[in-house]
């Protein structure tokens, strides 16, 4: 014991991180080694030094402000006493767990004329062996070494003067780093790509949307899927037992114009399932055939195995952007169950195969049509989190309508493709909640209510806690089992990000991001 | 949340290659842009561009977009810290939208016919204006101050929301009541709200501020705390009070 105590002080900072470590993460939970937390996209913390006996004394250990007044969505990786956390544009900066010092710092010169819908915004990195990996805007994948930043190797994935970037974290798997691409506003040809870790080489590619001659292509009209967008923005799980890759899917582009993209525009708005080792599509599951909403099924899956309706499945839960919940076997696709989880008005329901039956007069309009969810719709990109302990999935949901428009869909290279618009409801009061569903059932167990829609995910640990937060700057933590109030803070700035745990020195700290800091909370 | 915020989500990149006059002014042109303005615009700055939430745009010239680019530039990217959001229109869209826009100014405005100097009059007094508004280094700060308000509303309209007000309140001038678990009411603008607390500035000018947890009642009231003159000034009064303000237009 003693002898390991001393190997511990004198350790390097420095990771060294295998797949095996990859795969077994929930067994060294005081690091945070992969953006859910694990493969299965749980986002839960098996650390129970915090309770939710204990959790009203929390209180901030250090705060890192970043350089940048852009949003800062980062979800930060810990391992072996190394956090590292992205910011805006595409830096990367290493910091000591402990005092929230800067080790290192990766600065990336931005071109001028990057091209994002949605600000110049970074998700986090993934590591692999002694490497950091970044997607950049400028839409390169980049390799750093983890002990200094130095760039290791600097990858092309697209060409960002097309409209193509990166946000999304990437996900390191076996020998590979995958990584999506964002740019459904600008009507770019979707794909989801993975990289040699080592060497940089393309692994492969899957294409989101086809090319003529592709069966898909029959499910656009004429040549539309050449501007077909379904971007891959936001990071997926993976299953060691199927060897599947499960990845969301963006909007169709344009947008809100679906007249000159006729058909039920595959693979856009899908759940995708991919061979990790080929890229080859296993099966695919279609939330929003035909959008002209928005509503991206870019979440994050959440893969559980569990009794459903009296038979031990391998289950893929998703809370949908367009205010279905979502259950599908992962092995085969097949649908299982799909009800609404929030206020919606444009679907009757789903059919047997998990098909919406729309109901009439809720597409876009020159005049705008109302419909219920919003654009940024009852989840997005941020993430739910699964509790082993108490079975419940969590979700950050958000009850608000948008005004939609039609537009012209004009496409010019480079520049965005959007179809029409949007505006909030008039007189509408949004609001939202966190609640706990019954995975296999989507019936709520409780709720906690918010003043305003969240635009941040939620965190799940064995101290019987889930931690969120609001878009007026507070972070929270309720009892996992009754949705209790525990605890908040006012960080002072709009949370648009994820919250995590992790240990340094034997201590159980909790880290989120809360306007421009990076805010580390403990006990002590 | 504040009802812009959905457009947060969404930036546009500044394209370099706008002409400088609008070269979509056709009949067709406007008739287009007429579909588009009702749509997106009308909300806020009324079916004939005589303001409402947002500015009068049926003047003759527009003291922001004097020039084609620059008009088109404002309902592309929006005004920044004002309520005007970006707009995600097609380049013609906006061009079309833009010319009948121009539009709005040829009409002639329902003319008011008052004396700016009864008008001022009635303001300081009779009104009592500046118990809520501020104008200058003067007045009160419940409800929103009228620098300037002669270059976004339009007499006609000015006068008519003064005979009756607008239920339609600014998110930062809702009124708000709650009561406190002592029993004490209190009334006053909400300065800010989130899920643990409220702020709301009473009519003395007082900042208070709650956590909601020690509040048994809010209410909420989407109403305006401005009295209708309609029943306090006469015809002649509303006139000039609305030319007075009409002529008011220094810089917010």
């Amino acid at each position: 014991m003693r002898l390991a105590a001393v190997a511990l002080l004198i350790l390097p900072l420095a990771a060294q991180v295998t797949h095996q470590r990859l795969l077994n993460a929930d067994k060294e939970p005081g690091n945070w080694l992969t953006y859910s937390g694990n493969f299965a996209g749980h986002r839960f913390s098996p650390l129970k030094q915090i309770t939710d006996q204990n959790v009203a004394k929390l209180q901030p250990a250090w705060v890192y402000q970043s350089n940048s007044l852009q949003k800062f969505e980062t979800t930060p990786l810990v391992a072996d006493g190394v956090m590292y956390v992205t910011e805006a544009p595409s830096h990367v900066t290493a910091l000591d767990t402990r005092t929230g010092r800067t080790l290192w710092r990766y600065r990336r010169t931005m071109p001028d004329d990057v091209r994002v819908c949605c600000g110049q915004v970074n998700r986090g990195v993934a590591i692999l062996g002694d490497m950091v990996y970044v997607g950049t805007v400028d839409a390169h994948l980049v390799a750093l070494d983890a002990k200094t930043g130095a760039v290791r190797w600097d990858v092309v994935v697209a060409d960002n003067k097309t409209g193509h970037s990166i946000t999304v974290a990437p996900l390191a798997v076996k020998d590979k780093i995958i990584i999506g691409i964002a740019g459904g506003e600008y009507g770019i040809r979707g794909f989801l790509d993975a990289y040699d870790a080592k060497t940089g080489n393309r692994a492969w590619r899957f294409w989101t949307v086809p090319a003529a001659g592709d069966p898909e292509a029959k499910t656009w009209a004429g040549t539309s899927y050449e501007r077909g967008s379904a971007a891959t923005w936001v990071t997926g799980a993976y299953d060691p037992e199927t060897n599947l890759l499960y990845w969301g899917t963006g909007n169709p582009g344009p947008d809100w114009n679906g007249e000159v993209r006729a058909g039920d525009n595959l693979y856009s708005d899908c759940l995708i399932a991919l061979d990790v080792d080929t890229g080859k599509l296993k099966w695919h599951f279609q939330f929003t055939p035909h959008d002209v909403h928005d509503w991206d099924a870019t979440e994050v899956p959440v893969l559980i195995n569990a009794d459903f309706r009296g038979q031990p499945r391998k289950l893929l839960l998703f809370p949908n952007r367009n205010a279905f919940y979502y259950v599908l076997d992962r092995t085969t696709g097949q649908f299982l169950l799909g009800k609404p989880y929030a206020k919606q008005t444009w679907a009757k329901g789903l059919d047997d195969s998990g098909r919406p039956i729309r109901l009439p007069g809720t597409f876009p309009t020159v005049e705008g049509t109302p419909v219920w969810p919003s654009v940024a719709g009852a989840n997005n990109w941020y993430s739910p989190s699964y509790s082993p302990d108490s079975k419940f999935l969590y979700v950050a949901t958000r009850e608000s309508g948008s005004v939609y428009y039609f537009g012209k869909a004009d496409f010019r290279l480079g520049e965005q493709y959007n179809g029409g618009g949007f505006r909030s409801i008039p007189g509408e009061e949004p609001w939202g909640a966190i609640r706990a569903f019954r995975p296999t059932t989507g019936d709520v167990a409780w709720e906690y209510k918010l003043y305003s829609p969240p635009y941040s995910g939620v965190l799940s640990t064995a101290g019987n806690l889930v931690f969120g937060a609001t878009s007026e700057g507070q972070i929270f933590a309720l009892n996992a089992n009754t949705g209790k109030l525990l605890w908040r803070f006012q960080g002072g700035g709009t949370v648009r990000s994820n919250p995590m745990s992790y240990m340094s020195d034997g201590k159980q700290y909790v880290a989120m991001t809360m306007g421009n800091s990076l805010y580390v909370f403990h006990i002590q | 949340m504040l009802w812009w915020a959905p457009f947060l989500l969404f930036q546009l990149q500044p394209t370099l290659d706008i002409s400088e006059k609008n070269p979509h002014t056709t009949a067709a042109d406007i008739e287009q842009g007429k579909r588009l303005y009702m749509g997106r615009c009308a909300g806020c700055h009324g079916p004939t561009g005589d303001g409402g939430k947002g500015a009068n745009l049926a003047v003759p010239s527009l003291p922001r977009a004097g020039e084609d680019r620059a008009l088109y530039r404002i309902i592309r990217y929006g005004i920044p810290d004002t309520e005007m959001p970006a707009s995600l229109m097609d380049t013609l869209e906006l061009w079309q939208t833009a010319a009948f826009v121009r539009t709005l100014g040829k009409v002639t405005a329902t003319p008011i016919t008052g004396n700016t100097k009864n008008g001022e009059q009635v303001f300081r007094t009779k009104g009592n204006c500046l118990n809520c508004h501020a104008l200058g280094n003067e007045g009160g700060r419940i409800g929103p101050p009228l620098n300037g308000i002669g270059a976004r509303r339009s007499a006609a309209h000015l006068k008519a929301k003064i005979a009756n007000p607008s239920s339609d309140v600014p998110a930062d001038f809702r009124l708000v009541q709650l009561t406190n678990r002592a029993g004490k009411s209190f009334r006053g603008i909400r300065l800010n709200e989130d899920t643990y607390s409220i702020q709301i500035r009473d009519f003395s000018a007082n900042s208070h501020s709650f956590w909601k947890d020690d509040i048994t009642n809010i209410t909420s009231e989407n109403k305006t705390n401005m009295p209708a003159y309609k029943d306090s000034l006469t015809d002649a009064e509303l006139n000039d009070l609305a030319a007075f303000l009409a002529a008011e237009k220094r810089a917010q």
